[in-house]
């Protein structure tokens, strides 16, 4: 008698173990393993910050004593006028350049800590002129991949450039390629390494009226499709406004204001 | 002509150099008309070769009767000399005279070694110092190309080589086109002499053997040997310099420092 209770009992626990209704059985577990989740998610959803970040060249102070963290999956805009230390601070990101105090964590482990191919890897970046390398385009895009030892498939170049639009350019030549098709593939190049971060500086300003849209609307697109946290320098507050969540002022290498697009710019705005 | 005008051999050489110094000035003269200024350089090379080559001179009087080893530290004290030159062609890159030093030490230094051992170049110092010069010269001209044009290289490609690096590529890998390329540069003047050799000119050793009364085909052989040596001299400098010079264009985290402008920017030193 006792043995077919203990039987049920225990077919009544797996058959609920298996339905996913745990905390009916173990309450405790349920809340500890709840917890346990949501600590997990706290400590993961800052993917990147930066502490006291400051960059002294030839005595100038081009990043100034920069605190501040970007979320899982943000899109924050760093706007400011030209010579702000914009681009200095992106830079300090993915160590192009060294800090000369402060640090960079990285989904809390400092920067200093990860080997910089690494690094760099899981923050891309896509730079203000699209620099290709010689070679199709193609080409440039297994030039990541096949820094770490991977060979990118014919099938994963083809999706890459399906994404920019760029899907029947694969063998093209590099070197023929108009200014908002050089950046497409530069934005393609990026993604290849399947990064963490995506680090854009100015990705639009060397482009005529007509890529800047296109080139605008691709990004937005594929940030969200690959669900990419990005950083994205912008002198043009307009543009930051449409693309980011957030909004960072950058003056003279200081972080003057940080918030959503519409108090950031509001308040700019009023200044100016 | 000059011989007729007088009658000391010392009074015709002297007079000869300065018909051959004049030449240079003529060039220096038609170089300025054009807006090219080499005067100071011309003039303290005119300077600096006629001072050189008298107390050369004077030195093999005093050494002729000494032993072979002391041939051997004249050819060291050039190689310290032609380091410390061709060092100053590649001002803004770091540490270049260890690298120069290095190079021509491996690539002169090896082959004078290798050919006294094989009996090629005899130990006599009349026989060792002269054409031990010649292989040193030329390496460090080699030297000099390849650390011009890698300079030259890398400050002009920056962008790209900055877009590997943000790529996740390895220094060595992202600057190694340029490598290659100042390689291959720095041999022109060796490989050309050693194709046009007998055709575009006879050199001076063969000149000079000739004159003192060598059988004419052991002359053009020899002369083919010296060729042969300062090619590979050089190419050994140039292959070993290219490889030194690309760690000093990068600090030890990876990041370009060489930059366009010819000076090093003033960064924090960065630990890996």
């Amino acid at each position: 008698m006792v043995r077919k209770q203990l039987h049920r009992l225990y077919m009544d626990a797996v058959f609920k173990t298996r339905n996913g209704s745990i905390a009916e059985l173990f309450p405790a577990a349920d809340t500890l393993s709840k917890a346990r989740e949501q600590r997990a998610v706290t400590k993961t959803s800052i993917v990147l910050e930066t502490a006291q970040l400051s960059h002294v060249v030839c005595g100038k102070r081009l990043v100034d004593n920069m605190t501040l963290s970007i979320e899982r999956g943000e899109v924050l805009a760093i706007t400011g006028p030209s010579g702000a230390g914009k681009s200095s601070f992106l830079r300090l990101l993915n160590r192009l350049d060294e800090p000369t105090s402060g640090t960079v964590y990285l989904e809390g482990t400092d920067c200093r800590r990860i080997a910089p191919q690494e690094l760099r890897r899981r923050i891309g970046m896509v730079t203000q002129i699209p620099y290709l390398f010689p070679g199709t385009v193609a080409d440039n895009l297994r030039y990541g991949p096949r820094h770490r030892g991977d060979d990118l498939s014919q099938r994963a170049i083809l999706s890459l450039l399906d994404q920019v639009g760029l899907a029947d350019r694969a063998e093209s030549d590099a070197a023929n390629l108009s200014g908002g098709e050089a950046q497409r593939v530069s934005l393609a190049r990026a993604i290849a390494n399947s990064p963490t971060v995506l680090l854009m500086d100015e990705p639009t300003s060397a482009l005529d009226e007509d890529s800047k849209a296109e080139v605008e609307a691709l990004i937005l697109k594929v940030v969200r499709r690959n669900a990419l946290t990005c950083v994205i320098v912008s002198h043009d507050s307009a543009q930051a406004a449409r693309v980011a969540g957030r909004v960072m002022v950058v003056k003279s290498g200081r972080l003057e204001r940080i918030g959503s697009a519409a108090e950031v710019l509001h308040v700019a705005d009023a200044i100016q | 002509m000059l011989q007729t005008l007088f009658s000391s051999p010392w009074a015709v050489g002297a007079a000869q150099a300065a018909a051959a110094a004049s030449l240079v000035l003529l060039v220096m003269f038609l170089a300025r008309w054009r807006e090219i200024h080499l005067e100071r350089e011309m003039i303290v090379a005119l300077g600096r070769g006629i001072v050189q080559i008298l107390a050369v001179g004077s030195v093999f009087i005093l050494l002729l009767r000494r032993p072979a080893w002391t041939g051997m530290t004249l050819l060291a004290a050039m190689i310290v000399a032609a380091a410390g030159i061709s060092a100053g062609r590649a001002k803004g890159i770091p540490g270049t005279f260890r690298v120069s030093l290095c190079a021509i030490a491996a690539g002169a230094g090896s082959v004078i070694a290798l050919m006294t051992l094989a009996g090629v170049i005899e130990t006599s110092i009349t026989s060792l110092v002269p054409l031990g010069s010649m292989l040193i010269y030329n390496a460090m001209n080699a030297n000099s190309l390849t650390l011009n044009r890698f300079r030259a290289e890398v400050e002009s490609h920056s962008g790209l080589i900055e877009t590997a690096l943000a790529l996740g590529a390895a220094s060595k890998e992202a600057v190694a086109p340029y490598v290659r390329v100042s390689f291959r540069t720095s041999l022109i003047p060796a490989v050309d002499s050693l194709k046009s050799l007998g055709i575009v000119w006879i050199p001076g050793l063969m000149a000079g053997m000739l004159l003192a009364g060598t059988d004419p085909v052991y002359a053009a052989v020899y002369q083919f040997v010296t060729i042969s040596m300062i090619l590979s001299s050089s190419g050994l400098t140039s292959l070993v310099s290219s490889l030194l010079v690309r760690q000093h264009a990068f600090s030890p985290a990876e990041q370009l420092t060489l930059r366009p402008g010819g000076a090093l920017e003033e960064r924090a030193v960065a630990s890996k």
